[in-house]
């Protein structure tokens, strides 16, 4: 007989006294908050500041369902704690449109269905916006080496790669069309 | 129909996208309840094990954990309840022993996530491991049985055993035996391995319920695609009326099939809210999506061809093994039937077939995008890749010669279904003309002559879906498995609304397939009223009519025909409205512009507001008429539908490395109808990257010992933008008969045309260097293995 | 996936940071958490401290130094990759950091982190190793510097003790490097499979020194000597570049996993030293 434990066994190290507080400008709005060490950013963003756009879809950092832009690097929020924001600037998917006004890149993924059920979306956004803030002209390779670390299993990119090809080409001033 | 705007068939952006590209959009793991515990399940890590004694004590102690949940505590439930319930059902958490790496042996409930993990980790399960079966065919064999006392085949797909009493085959064996031996005929024969996936969808399943004491109800949040039959099971699990259980699928982030089922997370989150009086939460973590998940394909199976040395096809034979997993869910035995439906393909040939539903010690597989077709076209469109090299044939050239003509429809399959419509021939020549067939073989022949591995991969497809007809409901097709006595048919509810406006409630929702944008469209073209007037709701079990849900390419070809229908009759008696109204004739009266008119005096009009308010007060209708204005429909097809397509990919290899390059994609589908190209389209650029995934990318590789080695998306390589080309596409309309909107379903034809057509490529690469056959994924390390094989 | 609880300091002094991991045991460094963070959510590592150096003032920067180039511990992937410093003295490794996961994980890992996590498969440790780095390491011990040949270890065990911070690596100036890599997703996708840097100093139709690292291949990332030994001294032909390559695995144990056997990885570590050879000396 084996004698397994299927739990590690492991007591979590418990340091309820040690929450910490954090502050944290969100989409311009400043934030104080207490937080656990331990707490993923994504998790305080969602649970804490009760901002779902920025959804999880794995647990290894691969899927880029998390992105946001901290302090203008576009970075996985599922792999940051909540305490290495402290201080820092966080751009979400809900505080890239400019009041009523839609982002280009939203636009973009609107009108060239870039996206289908729309998980992957908040996050590939993101990783647009970051890409053509520093390239705004980037080629089909660059935009899709620049969104490699999204993925999507809706739409094989295609529209996707379109979608920020009409943001950035508006983003520039470009005559569009669809 | 009479069309009035011209919204049906035209590109119209998405009702559903404003919200979602601001994350605004609700899924699951998004909705919040006051009170919420959140839970996390302990798993085995033995793929085969008797469970000897679980302690829970240490868990429970720990502050913040409610409870910890096992078998002793659920039995009484029963198992999970499955559609086609052949083999050995799961038990909602395993009871005395486990079956597969993974399988759910405790829940704890807590606080938060993190301390039910912290629970969880404190809970000592003493396993007690056995012998595991993981490989198909010693499975197949029996050297272990899963499930003790109990043959791991379940059943096996064969001749006439399925249609026993339903249609009279004639057996083929004898006409292919006699073929195989003439002089002037070929026969090649392959073992391929259509290898197992795990579906991935990017949002993982989440699931939250809170049970009502009092009235003894309960609403189950779930990420699924299929809220009426979860509703279904959980009432019959607890024994409560199902009227009593209303389930919400809101934005479904991906489902693919893996959404498709009832899963014993569903029930136990019911469970523990009732036990607790506070709703409880469940989100699925990416690893545990390996395990608490279903997987797809996974055959190990071999395909023979026979014919005539000019190309005539004379014989093809099926025959495979096919893993099922540890325990059965919906519809897992019958994913092989599936694909025996379509197993031969578009042609006009002599099949036989037998498919092995074989268990092994590895989480459940079921439906996944395409589910079983993709596998069945790919042994088909590999063998007869193979049979057409054999006698120096090319391969488009082959396939026509064996096609059926436009003429032979409907066609009686050698399977003995009945096929609407299809013009295979016309397709594959679009397709090839559109490309220029003959410029990329002498371009890939170029580039061999300098020594570069240049490939063209081709392959068409017949596919069958859009069910189905409610017959099928006596064959396991249904949700009468989950006490929800109901055939696969089709739901739409259209009501206009009082102010004219109109609401839209179906019985089908979407995981990304614009349900909204496409139903409104429906509807819009019907009455007249703008797109933004309109509203699509979905996935609600209690709101919406009685549905089935959305999978097996569906949707359109059965509830948007109900739709359809519904807003016919809307129209009808709006008609006669406005024709009271006008003091006209009812066959005078013409709908657009948001408002009905007479015809040839567009002035003489009402809105739809006028319509409507007319409806909602009875007393200014004509004499007799009901009030209202809204149409329930519930639509069963006479048929399934049959797409069909041709799809062609140009890879280049490298002779080094084996690393595959993959340069262009084209590919031509035909749905019949199209109602908006965009959506379309998107399902089969989706579709397709699916089916490339697993020709060149994805396994679910499990170890002698049942660990699964690529749980991770670290060892489970979903493609990403970058490896990846974009997709060329083409459509030819052959609409069907079967409906009235002429629709036959696209979203899983990408998958079920690709993945061959990448294999068929790269082999095309280096079969001049003696590779007849790589199984997928065509990894570098294969591409390259195969060929130091071949140098041999 | 979500981590075990820890004890968690920002301190904004090296001092004060080394005086935190010597006072702690099970004590870890976070610089990135490209690594350490899905490790500590799949609770496969459990800290009882976490001392974040990200706060210190003063790391982050790549600066010249004269014969070497500094680079410090709280530089990013993509710093690393895009610095006009680095890609012209130390090519080699802003093609590792280019090469090495994705944008966001670029924007966040840091390339010491990368060579202090001393994984198997990561891209940037050939390039110290071929570059003939050295590490600079610090501890309220003191400071010492490691050269890249002693740093890595074995399978995720550098030369650092547990007390022990990785303030920034000393890159020399000099010679032509460069890297080259067959990612798990193909192409440059992902850990490499297989990969090489190579630095050479050539001139005039010879080859007057050179350094060889391979990477994904064995336990660790290591110093191929002896195909390092057939390229020195030789004109840089195709014969000789053969020759080398033919020695990239020469005296380890190469590793069969998920992606490679055993032959195809030796086979792919020889095409990889070819081409990144043939890339340096053209
Ligand atoms: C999705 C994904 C893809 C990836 N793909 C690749 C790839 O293709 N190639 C590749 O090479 N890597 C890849 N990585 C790993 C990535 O490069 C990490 O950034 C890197 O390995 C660690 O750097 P970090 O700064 O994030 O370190 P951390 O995660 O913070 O730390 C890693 C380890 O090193 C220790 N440590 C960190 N900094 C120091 C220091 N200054 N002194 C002492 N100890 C220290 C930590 O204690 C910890 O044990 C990938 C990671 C992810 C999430
Ligand atoms: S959730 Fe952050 S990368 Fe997947
Ligand atoms: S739209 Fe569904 S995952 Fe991208």
């Amino acid at each position: 007989m084996v004698k397994s434990e299927n739990g590690s066994g492991f007591m979590s190290h418990r340091t309820e006294d040690v929450v910490l507080e954090v502050s944290i400008t969100v989409n311009g709005t400043a934030h104080r908050s207490q937080v656990e060490p331990r707490t993923l950013l994504v998790h305080h963003l969602r649970e804490n500041l009760g901002l779902t756009g920025t959804h999880v879809g794995c647990d290894t950092g691969y899927c880029g369902a998390c992105t946001v832009i901290v302090d203008g690097r576009a970075v996985k929020s599922c792999s940051m704690l909540a305490v290495q924001a402290d201080g820092a600037e966080v751009r979400t998917v809900e505080g890239v449109a400019d009041g009523d006004e839609l982002h280009p890149v939203q636009e973009g993924f609107w009108e060239c269905h870039g996206l289908q059920c729309g998980f992957c979306t908040p996050g590939m956004i993101m990783s647009s916006v970051a890409l053509l803030e520093s390239n705004p002209d980037p080629s089909e390779e660059e935009i899709r080496h620049g969104i490699e670390g999204n993925l999507c299993r809706c739409t094989g990119y295609h529209n996707i790669v379109k979608s920020v090809q009409f943001a950035g080409a508006r983003m520039r001033g470009e005559e569009v069309s669809s | 129909m009479t069309t009035s705007t011209s919204v049906m068939g035209g590109i119209v952006r998405r009702k559903e996208d404003p919200s979602l590209i601001q994350g605004k959009g609700t899924y699951v793991d998004d909705v919040k309840r006051a009170g919420e515990l959140a839970a996390v399940f302990v798993r085995s890590p033995f793929a085969a094990a008797k469970i000897n004694s679980i302690d829970v004590s240490a868990a429970l102690e720990l502050e913040g954990v409610h409870a910890v949940y096992t078998a002793d505590d659920v039995r009484h439930l029963g198992p999970n309840p499955a559609q086609v319930a052949v083999g050995t059902l799961r038990p909602l958490l395993a009871d005395g022993a486990v079956k597969h790496v993974g399988e759910a042996v405790a829940m704890v409930v807590a606080d938060s996530r993190y301390i039910a993990q912290d629970g969880a980790d404190l809970v000592f399960v003493d396993y007690e491991p056995g012998d595991a079966v993981i490989d198909l065919k010693e499975a197949h064999a029996d050297k272990v049985q899963v499930h003790e006392g109990e043959s791991n085949t379940l059943l096996t797909w064969a001749g006439n055993a399925w249609w026993e009493g339903v249609i009279d085959l004639p057996d083929p064996s004898p006409e292919i035996q006699a073929a195989k031996e003439r002089d002037d005929t070929v026969t090649v024969s392959l073992e391929m391995v259509n290898q197992r996936l795990i579906p991935t969808a990017i949002e993982p399943r989440a699931v939250l319920a809170d049970w009502r004491g009092g009235y003894e109800s309960v609403e189950l949040w779930s990420s699924s695609q299929i809220p009426h039959a979860v509703a279904g099971a959980v009432a019959g699990v607890f024994g409560i009326p199902s009227n009593k259980v209303r389930v919400i699928a809101p934005e479904v982030g991906g489902g693919f099939g893996l959404k498709l089922n009832v899963y014993p997370d569903e029930i136990l989150v019911c469970f523990a809210s009732k036990q607790l009086g506070r709703p409880v939460r469940w989100t699925e973590t990416r690893r545990e999506a390996g395990f608490a998940s279903i997987q797809g394909r996974g055959w190990v199976g071999t395909a023979t061809m026979t014919g005539t040395k000019d190309g005539k096809i004379l014989g093809y034979e099926l025959e495979a093994i096919c893993d099922m997993g540890a325990y059965t869910h919906n519809f897992t035995v019958a994913i092989p039937l599936l694909g025996l439906f379509v197993a031969p393909g578009q042609y006009d040939i002599p099949t036989s077939y037998a498919l092995h539903c074989v268990m092994t010690n590895t989480p459940t597989t079921d439906a996944y995008r395409g589910a079983g077709r993709p596998e069945a076209a790919y042994y088909l469109e590999r063998i007869i890749d193979d049979f057409a090299r054999e006698i120096g044939m090319d391969p488009a050239d082959v396939r026509k010669a064996n096609y059926w003509k436009p003429e032979d429809f409907p066609v009686t399959t050698a399977i003995g279904l009945t096929m609407d419509s299809g013009d295979y021939a016309t397709n594959l020549d679009a397709l090839l003309d559109r490309v220029d067939y003959e410029g990329l073989k002498a371009k890939r022949d170029a580039a061999r002559a300098e020594g570069r591995l240049l490939g063209l991969g081709l392959s068409t497809y017949v596919e069958v879906c859009g069910f189905g007809p409610s017959a099928l409901a006596g064959l396991g097709f249904s949700w009468a498995g989950y006490g929800l006595p109901t055939a696969f048919n089709g739901s739409g509810v259209v009501r206009v609304q009082p102010d004219g406006t109109c609401t839209v409630t179906i019985g089908t929702g979407p995981s990304g397939q614009g349900h909204e944008t496409t139903w409104a469209q429906i509807v819009s073209d019907g009455l007249g009223i703008p797109m933004e007037n309109i509203e699509v709701q979905h996935g609600d079990s209690l709101d919406s009519p009685m549905g089935v849900g959305t999978f097996g390419s569906r949707s359109l070809a059965v509830d948007g025909t109900a739709t359809y229908e519904a807003t016919g009759r809307v129209r009808e008696k709006a008609a006669k409205i406005a024709g009271h109204l006008l003091e006209a004739a009812e066959q005078d009266i013409q709908f657009a512009d948001g408002g009905a008119h007479v015809a040839g005096s567009p002035d003489r009009a009402v809105t739809w507001g006028q319509i409507a308010e007319a409806a909602y007060q009875p007393h200014t209708l004509p004499e007799g008429m009901e009030g209202g204005l809204e149409s329930s429909v519930v639509f069963s097809p006479p048929n399934a539908t049959w797409p069909f397509g041709s799809h062609l990919a140009l890879v280049e290899v490298d002779p080094d490395t084996g690393d595959v390059k993959l340069l262009e994609y084209w590919a031509t589908d035909d749905c019949g109808n199209v109602i908006n190209p965009m959506i379309v389209d998107g399902q089969v650029h989706g579709g397709i990257a699916q089916g490339i995934a697993q020709a060149l990318f994805e396994e679910a590789i499990y170890d002698d010992m049942g660990n699964l080695l690529t749980a991770s998306l670290a060892d489970y390589p979903l493609p990403d933008a970058a490896s990846l080309p974009s997709f060329s596409l083409d459509r030819t309309v052959t609409p069907t008969d079967v409906n009235p909107l002429g629709v036959k379903g696209i979203g899983e034809a990408g998958t079920i045309g690709s993945a061959q057509t990448i294999v068929n490529a790269v082999v095309d690469a280096v079969s001049h260097l003696g590779v007849r056959h790589i199984d997928m994924p065509l990894r570098p390390k294969r591409v390259w293995q195969a060929i130091e094989d071949a140098k041999e | 996936m979500y981590p075990p609880n820890f004890d968690y300091v920002a301190p904004t002094s090296l001092d004060e940071a080394c005086a935190a991991l010597a006072g702690a045991d099970n004590a870890k460094v976070l610089s990135g958490g490209m690594s350490l963070i899905p490790l500590m959510k799949m609770r496969l590592v459990r800290p009882t401290t976490v001392v974040d150096i990200s706060r210190i003032p003063g790391l982050d920067t790549i600066t010249d130094e004269g014969d070497h180039i500094r680079i410090g511990a709280m530089v990013r992937h993509a710093q690393t990759a895009s610095d006009p410093l680095v890609r012209e003295h130390a090519t080699a490794l802003a093609e590792a950091a280019a090469a090495t996961a994705d944008a966001q994980v670029r924007n966040q890992g840091t390339t010491c982190g990368s060579i202090a996590h001393a994984d198997v498969a990561a891209d940037q440790p050939a390039a110290v190793l071929a570059l003939g780095a050295s590490m600079v390491a610090a501890s309220s011990r003191g400071e010492r510097e490691i050269p890249a040949s002693d740093f890595f270890v074995d399978t995720l065990t550098s030369a650092l003790e547990s007390d022990e911070i990785l303030t920034a690596i000393k890159v020399p100036k000099g010679g032509t490097s460069v890297y080259r890599k067959l990612g798990r997703r193909g192409g440059e996708a992902d850990y490499p499979i297989a990969a090489a840097a190579v630095w050479v100093d050539a001139g005039n139709g010879s080859v007057s020194d050179a350094r060889i690292a391979v990477t994904g291949v064995s336990s660790k990332p290591y110093l191929a000597a002896a195909a390092a030994d057939a390229i020195r001294g030789s004109d840089g032909g195709a014969a000789a570049i053969d020759e080398a390559a033919g020695h990239a695995t020469d005296d380890v144990i190469v590793l069969e996993d998920l992606y490679a056997t055993v032959d195809y990885r030796t086979h792919l570590a020889e095409v990889y030293v070819k081409r990144a050879l043939e890339a340096a000396l053209a």
